[in-house]
């Protein structure tokens, strides 16, 4: 289990903290949607559950993160990376520059850890095979689609085993076919037991993937629930969030006098 | 498996199948050579040929290369590349050598400018010294994959991180371009003129270069925040799936090329050549 104790953090030569207060937790196996207007904290949140705030990129945190029940202040970084693993929303970003194939690119974590070529290969394989990604096992990874290369992102992660894994918009530069990919990606993975914390704009995907949301307005989470309840909460719109198409057309069918049960059997 | 490439010796054979058709392509024995001794070579071509001076030792090095460009499969390219990176630097050595330096003997004249012999010698010197260093670079370029001469260091003792910037610094030279394009692309889409004559282009240039740069910045930040959660900090050595071969013709080779630079020098310093 994840958890945020009371996490506050500033980034270094601010005074400000970005996050206040955050309390959360992430069960092994669960899928928690974090959702926000732009400049809430949701990605700062995202580093600092990685480890990476104030690990790398520096700042001031104060609280506790821990990761199955151990304090994880001022251990060092590459500790994190085989419990929990962090994807942004460009993959382009995410992927080293320097293999020649996806396949050394997913084994390049699995090789960082100082693991045996054996254990290497076969954790490449499993985490491709996992995300059904075998057929691009050859191919060279700057040349591949934005959903091909956010599961390469994905498989790299995965390769290093970690219990939990943290989404910055893992789906922001994807088409509706990349979106669907990793989408059905996420929920197999999450049926092997991993966690995890996926920040998001489609609330939609959401919407079918996280059995909790939580709402963060300016640093604070404001709301943390059941998806379907948090998603229908009428102040979304008010905290910068768009709820997902099937809240919505409800509404505008109300709005018109019609009876939002009538499309609603439709939409399951 | 190929005799040039060392796998991981804790593989099981499937693996090992699969591992080595990632292994760069090597179309010919001097391509399979270990890169090394390809790194040897071009430093002791270019170096040598600088420090040896004149023109016999330069036009060796430059035919020795040739020679062995024939052999990599790679002559005409090479040539191309080799003419094409030094014309700029060679029409501005012609120019200076010859109408500058001092000399007795005046070939003709253009204005208040003699073209000397010994202009024109100066300059010859200079052009067969740079097609050597030319053509040596450019041969380890096009015969030498940079993950296999980066994994050859990291095999002798390179530190990983070493290993990792040296490659991403080459690898990201084709990123930067593909960049570079995208945004003179989409800067055209916005009225700006990159084409026409000379002074027209270098204007058009001025204004790709900072979202390039920046650009670049920026990613780096966060591909090193994503290496970082990969246990890219770790500590310690790697396993590497692959390296190259290393023979002992190979590394008596590679002694014996250094000492043959350390004798032109030598050569050259008490004034033998």
């Amino acid at each position: 289990m994840l958890g945020l104790h009371g996490i506050s953090y500033r980034y270094a030569g601010y005074a400000e903290p970005v996050l206040h207060e955050i309390n959360l937790t992430l069960a092994d196996g669960e899928i928690v949607g974090v959702v926000g207007a732009n400049d809430a904290g949701k990605s700062t949140l995202c580093l600092v559950a990685s480890g990476l705030a104030p690990g790398s990129i520096g700042g001031g945190l104060s609280g506790r993160l821990t990761i199955d029940g151990s304090d994880m202040a001022g251990r060092p970084l590459h500790e994190f990376s085989t419990r929990v693993g962090i994807a942004f929303q460009n993959p382009a970003t995410q992927l080293s520059g320097v293999s020649g194939s996806v396949f050394e690119e997913v084994a390049l974590g699995p090789m960082n850890l100082g693991l045996p070529a054996r254990e290497t290969v076969a954790r490449t394989r499993a985490a491709l095979t996992t995300l059904g990604i075998e057929d691009l096992r050859e191919r060279e990874p700057r040349h591949l689609s934005g959903g091909q290369a956010q599961l390469v992102v994905l498989a790299s992660l995965l390769a290093m085993r970690p219990a939990h894994l943290v989404l910055d918009e893992p789906t922001a530069q994807l088409d509706p076919e990349g979106t669907r990919l990793v989408g059905e990606a996420l929920r197999a993975l999450a049926a092997t037991g991993t966690g995890m914390l996926i920040t998001e704009h489609k609330t939609d995907l959401l919407n079918r993937l996280c059995s909790r949301v939580v709402v963060i307005d300016a640093g604070r989470i404001v709301l943390d629930g059941p998806t379907a309840a948090v998603l229908a909460d009428g102040r979304m719109e008010q905290w910068g969030v768009e709820p997902p198409s099937p809240i919505r057309l409800a509404r505008a069918l109300e709005a018109r006098g019609l009876d939002p049960g009538l499309v609603a059997g439709a939409l399951q | 498996m190929p005799v040039w490439v060392i796998l991981a010796d804790d593989l099981e054979p499937a693996d090992a199948r699969e591992i080595e058709r990632l292994v760069p392509a090597t179309p010919s024995s001097y391509h399979r050579l270990n890169p090394l001794t390809k790194a040897v070579i071009a430093a002791v071509g270019s170096i040598g040929a600088f420090v040896a001076g004149g023109y016999i030792g330069p036009i060796v090095f430059d035919l020795v290369m040739l020679l062995l460009a024939v052999r990599a499969g790679v002559l005409g390219q090479l040539v191309r590349a080799s003419l094409l990176l030094t014309a700029p630097i060679a029409i501005s050595v012609v120019l200076v050598s010859v109408f500058t330096r001092a000399g007795t003997t005046v070939l003709f004249a253009i204005g208040p400018f003699d073209a000397t012999a010994e202009g024109v010698d100066f300059a010859a010197q200079t052009l067969v010294r740079l097609f050597a260093i030319s053509l040596s670079i450019g041969l380890f370029v096009m015969t030498t994959h940079p993950r296999a001469f980066v994994f050859d260091l990291e095999r002798r003792g390179a530190s990983p991180r070493v290993a990792f910037v040296a490659l991403a610094t080459i690898e990201a030279v084709p990123a930067l371009v593909e960049r570079a394009a995208v945004i003179g692309e989409s800067q055209r889409a916005r009225g700006l003129d990159t084409e026409g004559n000379l002074r027209a282009r270098l204007r058009g240039l001025l204004p790709l270069i900072g979202p390039v740069i920046i650009g670049a910045l920026t990613d780096v930040e966060e591909r090193s925040l994503a290496l970082e959660s990969r246990a890219f900090s770790r500590p310690g050595r790697r396993h590497l799936l692959w390296t190259m071969r290393d023979t002992r013709w190979e590394r008596l080779l590679r002694w014996g090329l250094m000492a043959l630079l350390g004798a032109i020098t030598l050569a050259r310093i008490s004034g033998r050549i």
